[in-house]
């Protein structure tokens, strides 16, 4: 063909709901000569888009889903494809009650309008419902279906019109050539495009075509059955696609929908079936399409009773025949969420995959902004493609977890609950010492880090607490009492805590200050042996991590991070580099573990197992200190996480379990009891009022409002400063407080303790929102067992962002009341800050 | 007066557009495919299903495959057979003849057993290998009447006597045949538009009774020495223009076609 183009600024790849969205919202922000390319026709290829349910349902326990989903009916709506049908998420059991008791929580928190509804109200929307075997239900009039293939035209179209885009359909690609770390070109079966950017948007191919780049995206393709039956009688006199509202059999993992005159019935409870991407037939060997594989009826079986059970007057009905039944494939990651963002191994790679229809228009915004300017509007933490550590790409992983993930779609998930296969990938060097304490271990990327020990159990007696009963069975779940008797030990003795998760960065060369000031929010031309905790932020001044940051020398700076941000924040400063390359990046975390010893007990431990001077004087807060514990060299920082005397002390890994022997030992005589994540993470933590990255900091917030503020601005210039400067003098339109709670007991006189992420409420029970639109909600919740009270962290604007304001806090669909206990900076244990004195 | 309908079926691969043979050249590859019955067929199924809603009686579906083909005779339940013969064989697809004679040898074992069915009926030809014998041959085994490419079917009764009316197409109009039962009638499609299976249809499937055997293959007949994909006649698709310019040369297409 000779119009095939041999040069391209953007080579977008696949032309489903997400690279029609992303050529589009590239175009729109002033991006031009980019290429759209396909293997299969339009307007439908043959991907995912073309066999969706397209139906979106609002309502997400994850607040970026929820954002970039109504991100996406926001832009479904204007695009005219968008019909309103309303939706309700149907229980069978009690369990599911509670569930969706929940889910109002979530609703509120993302200003969705959502009700529970009874059996009758339910029978009254959706006459054909069997309403005598469920219990209830969560209704949101707002879902709906969309057109997506249609959206994805006018999304082309309207690239087209901006003279931005040119689209070739039936395009196979062979190849993609990578030089000097770089995308170069396309090579495709219509020629080879040269271009400086290549967007992955394939959907359950992303993972063939980015190995092509010698690049990366852990997803696999997996089936999802999908039976459509007709012609409905009941749905003989409706106008248009549909008029009853979807309703999702939540406990069967189902889901059924009109669609004109028949009617969809979907699942996600078979058995998992995954597909490796290399084995998806081609569009000729393909009966229907690639991704409509044929029907296996025996793994659809029970759904179909269940099915019939639920809707008997339509399923039930002989003359409704099942017209089309497909295995559909889709796409699955190791986490559930969507894999975004350019990869960290090729330059200019970018990953726009894993997205379902709801998110689709959302998630092309999302990837245009972050490509156009460096960020997004929505935080893309969890969909952040750097997010994924190496081990995490293999297909062991990627099978193991999404076969444990697939029932999960509709599943009751509890928001710290566990998985089971994957596990004891990263263990430190602690491990056998932990598991000998009776230490129960969680993940956090890859590593196994204890949450509390067993061990402590006797603790208990010795540190009576009212915070030690949780009657309500979901917050007792994944959790344990012993947490806060080892908090209160940890204040009353000395704790050590494993934190060898951190992800640790060396940045040297004679540029690596220029480096650090540059990305750094604060000072970081500090004395040598001096440690800066900092934000760091984006262009537009919200925040992309905060860390700490080591001066080792001269042009050796530390970075010291959590183990959950440490791959996003690697790709943060590796990106931000000096050019020139005098200055380079060495990960170390593979080389570095980390014991946190803190306590008012801490120094004398310390002390007894070195020669090196110990004392405040010496060794003042905020230093760094090289110090030889026992026959052991070790790097020490004074810092807290947790508001207590102490260090975080690291050493080589193979030394660690030395070290933690020698720790061990010496602490017996001041009383050392090991404490987990559970205290390190929430209720140490949150007595401080310390802000964690993803919870309290996302980039919708800056540190203003985060109350992170230093009273001078550096002078030299850093991304997001001038941002920062703008938030200084506008000052803030909402304010990171800390909350207590007032009253735990429920109308059924049981006390419940929130797990984050509920709405604070007036006492009028009215949503709070701040000038900018933000919804006021739970960002962390956690037991206070120093201050015997239940601590929620909150943004609220400044009109309630004031000590002693009373509010309410929504929870399982009931309201409990809350005072502000410290507005901005501050803390409800030791304010002053005593304590870390020591 | 009832029917006793048996109706034979085979198993065979729904293709897409382009077929890949498997590398001993016997078989074309099946991985990505889904498996269905050939049209004609689902018409027999459809018909026996209708007679016996309008006459009452019993039908019973029959096929000749592997241990997979229970699918399709499922499939073939769930539209309203009451029950199923399975004939289960290894290895390659079998010949006509071979094919035939299993069959055959499986109702002589129901009729030796006091089961008798008063009508045959199987689809014109199979939708793969397409040879036109099996209800030929098993007709004749049995010394039935035998009418193939039947499009409508009628039951009557005369003297105690039942009898199938049978039509076809031929060029210039249907012939039309008297068929004393028990016959095999081979039908095509159009003589019926088969139903979907119902939900219900699907779950009773579940429930109803597969009688599997497994028969010996008569050795003789033709053999399958190796499949060759024919080459892609392929098109040419020429875009006349796009638009309201289009149009004139739209119509002196239609004018050269002879449609104007």
């Amino acid at each position: 063909m000779s119009d095939f183009p041999t040069k391209a600024n953007v080579v977008v790849i696949g032309a489903g709901i997400v690279g029609n969205c992303v050529v589009y919202h590239l175009a729109k922000l002033g991006w031009k000569d980019i290429v759209l390319l396909d293997k299969g026709p339009l307007p439908n290829p043959g991907g995912s888009t073309g066999h969706a349910s397209n139906f979106i349902f609002p309502v997400d326990h994850s607040k970026e889903m929820a954002m970039l989903t109504l991100d996406s009916m926001k832009q479904y709506k204007e695009l005219g494809v968008f019909t309103e049908s309303g939706g309700i998420e149907v229980a069978r059991t009690e369990e599911r009650m509670e569930e969706l008791r929940r889910r109002m929580a979530s609703s509120k928190s993302w200003g969705v309008e959502s009700h529970l509804v009874t059996p009758a109200e339910i029978k009254e929307m959706v006459p054909f419902i069997n309403e005598e075997i469920i219990l209830g239900g969560f209704y949101t009039p707002s879902t709906g279906v969309v057109d997506s293939l249609r959206a994805g035209t006018i999304m082309r179209e309207k690239a087209q019109e901006l003279d931005a885009l040119t689209i070739f359909p039936n395009t196979e690609i062979d190849d993609i050539v990578v030089k000097d770390g770089k995308v170069h070109s396309v090579v495709t079966q219509k020629g080879t495009i040269e271009c400086n950017y290549i967007v992955v948007a394939c959907g359950v191919w992303s993972p063939r075509i980015a190995e092509m780049a010698g690049s990366s995206i852990p997803l696999t393709p997996a089936v999802h059955q999908m039976i459509s039956v007709g012609p409905v009688p009941v749905f003989s006199t409706t106008v248009g696609e549909i008029e009853y509202p979807i309703v999702r059999d939540m406990d069967t993992f189902c889901y059924e929908r009109q669609h004109g005159g028949d009617m969809e019935v979907g699942s996600y409870a078979h058995r998992p079936i995954l597909m490796d991407a290399n084995d998806i037939p081609s569009i000729e060997e393909s009966q229907l399409s690639p991704t409509e594989l044929p029907f296996t009826e025996e793994d659809f079986e029970q759904q179909l009773e269940e099915a019939l059970e639920l809707m008997p007057d339509i399923l039930g009905d002989e003359t409704v025949g099942i017209r089309y039944a497909i295995n559909g494939l889709l796409s699955l990651t190791p986490d559930g969420a969507p894999i975004l963002g350019e990869t960290p191994d090729v330059k200019n790679l970018w990953s726009a995959a894993a997205v379902w229809i709801k998110e689709g228009p959302g998630v092309g915004r999302m990837v245009a902004e972050w490509m156009t300017h460096g960020h997004s509007e929505i935080d893309p933490h969890q969909s952040d493609i750097a997010r994924f550590y190496d081990y995490a790409h293999s297909k062991k992983h990627i099978i193991d977890r999404t076969s444990e993930a697939f029932n999960k779609t509709y599943g009751i998930v509890h928001p710290t609950e566990q998985w089971e296969s994957s596990r004891n990938v990263r263990v430190s060097p602690f491990y056998p010492r932990q598991k000998e304490l009776g230490a129960v271990f969680y993940e956090t990327a890859g590593w196994e880090r204890p949450q509390w020990y067993e061990s402590n159990a006797k603790l208990m007696e010795e540190y009576p607490s009212e915070l030690y009963e949780r009657q309500g069975e979901w917050e007792s779940r994944w959790w344990s009492p012993i947490i806060n008797a080892e908090h209160l030990a940890m204040r009353d003795r000395v704790a050590m805590v494993d934190l060898t998760a951190f992800a640790i960065f060396d940045i040297k060369g004679p540029g690596a200050l220029a480096h650090m000031q540059k990305v750094a929010m604060n000072q970081m031309n500090v004395k040598i042996g001096r440690a800066v905790y900092t934000p760091i932020l984006d262009a537009q001044g919200g925040f992309r991590s905060d860390l700490t940051i080591m001066r080792i020398g001269k042009n050796h700076f530390r970075i010291i991070t959590g183990g959950s941000d440490g791959g996003r924040d690697k790709k943060w400063f590796s990106d931000h580099l000096p050019e020139d390359g005098s200055a380079y990046l060495e990960d170390r975390t593979s080389a570095i573990c980390t014991i946190g010893v803190w306590g008012p007990n801490a120094r004398a431990m310390v002390q007894s197992v070195t020669d090196s001077d110990m004392s405040d004087a010496a060794f003042p807060y905020g230093a760094l200190r090289e110090v030889r514990i026992g026959l052991i060299k070790t790097r020490m920082m004074r810092i807290s996480y947790v508001g207590e005397m102490g260090w975080e002390i690291y050493a080589p890994m193979e030394h660690g379990l030395k070290l933690w022997d020698t720790l061990w030992e010496a602490g017996q005589a001041h009383g050392v009891v090991p404490a987990g994540i559970g205290v390190y993470g929430t209720t140490g933590r949150l007595e401080k009022g310390y802000r964690l990255m993803g919870a309290e900091l996302e980039c919708e917030y800056n540190p203003v409002e985060a109350g992170l503020t230093r009273p001078k601005v550096k002078k030299q210039d850093f991304i997001g400063k001038e941002a920062y400067l703008k938030a200084h003098e506008e000052g803030p339109a909402t304010i990171m407080c800390t909350l207590t709670v007032d009253d735990h007991t429920s109308a059924a006189g049981i006390k419940r303790y929130m797990m984050g992420r509920e709405p604070i409420l007036t006492l009028d029970g009215e949503s709070i929102v701040d000038s900018h639109g933000r919804i006021s909600y739970v960002t962390s919740a956690g037991s206070g067992p120093s201050i015997g009270k239940f601590i929620l962290l909150a943004y609220l604007p400044p009109e309630y962002a004031v000590e002693g304001t009373k509010l309410l806090v929504e929870y399982m669909d009931e309201q409990y009341p809350v005072t502000v206990a410290v507005a901005g900076a501050g803390s409800v244990f030791d304010p002053e800050n005593e304590r870390m004195k020591g | 007066m009832t029917l006793d309908i048996l109706v034979c079926v085979k198993r065979v691969p729904a293709p897409g557009a382009k077929m890949t043979l498997l590398a001993d050249e016997q078989d074309i590859e099946t991985k990505y495919l889904g498996f269905t019955i050939s049209p004609h067929e689902e018409c027999g199924v459809e018909e026996a299903v209708q007679l016996i809603e309008k006459h009452g009686g019993t039908s019973t579906v029959l096929t000749l495959g592997t241990a997979d083909a229970v699918e399709q005779l499922r499939y073939c339940m769930s539209l309203g057979m009451d029950k199923s013969i399975l004939l289960e064989r290894t290895g390659h697809d079998w010949d006509p003849m071979a094919t035939s004679r299993a069959i055959i040898d499986a109702i002589q074992a129901r009729k030796d057993a006091g089961e008798n069915y008063n009508l045959f009926i199987f689809g014109n030809e199979s939708a793969d290998s397409g040879g036109y014998q099996v209800g030929t041959r098993v007709a004749h085994a049995f010394d039935m009447p035998c009418v193939t490419g039947i499009k409508k079917i009628e039951i009557t009764e005369a003297d105690g006597q039942q009898m199938a009316i049978a039509s076809r197409e031929t060029g210039a109009g249907m012939e039309v045949f008297e068929v004393p039962l028990p016959a095999v009638l081979t039908v095509k499609e159009g003589i019926n538009l088969p139903r979907y299976p119902s939900v219900p249809g699907r779950l009773k499937a579940k429930r109803k009774p597969v009688d599997k055997s497994t028969p010996t293959a008569v050795p003789g007949g033709p053999v399958k020495s190796k499949m060759v994909v024919p080459e892609e006649a392929g098109s040419e698709v020429q875009i006349l223009g796009r638009g309201p310019e289009a149009a004139p040369k739209v119509v002196d297409i239609l004018k050269e076609l002879g449609v104007l």
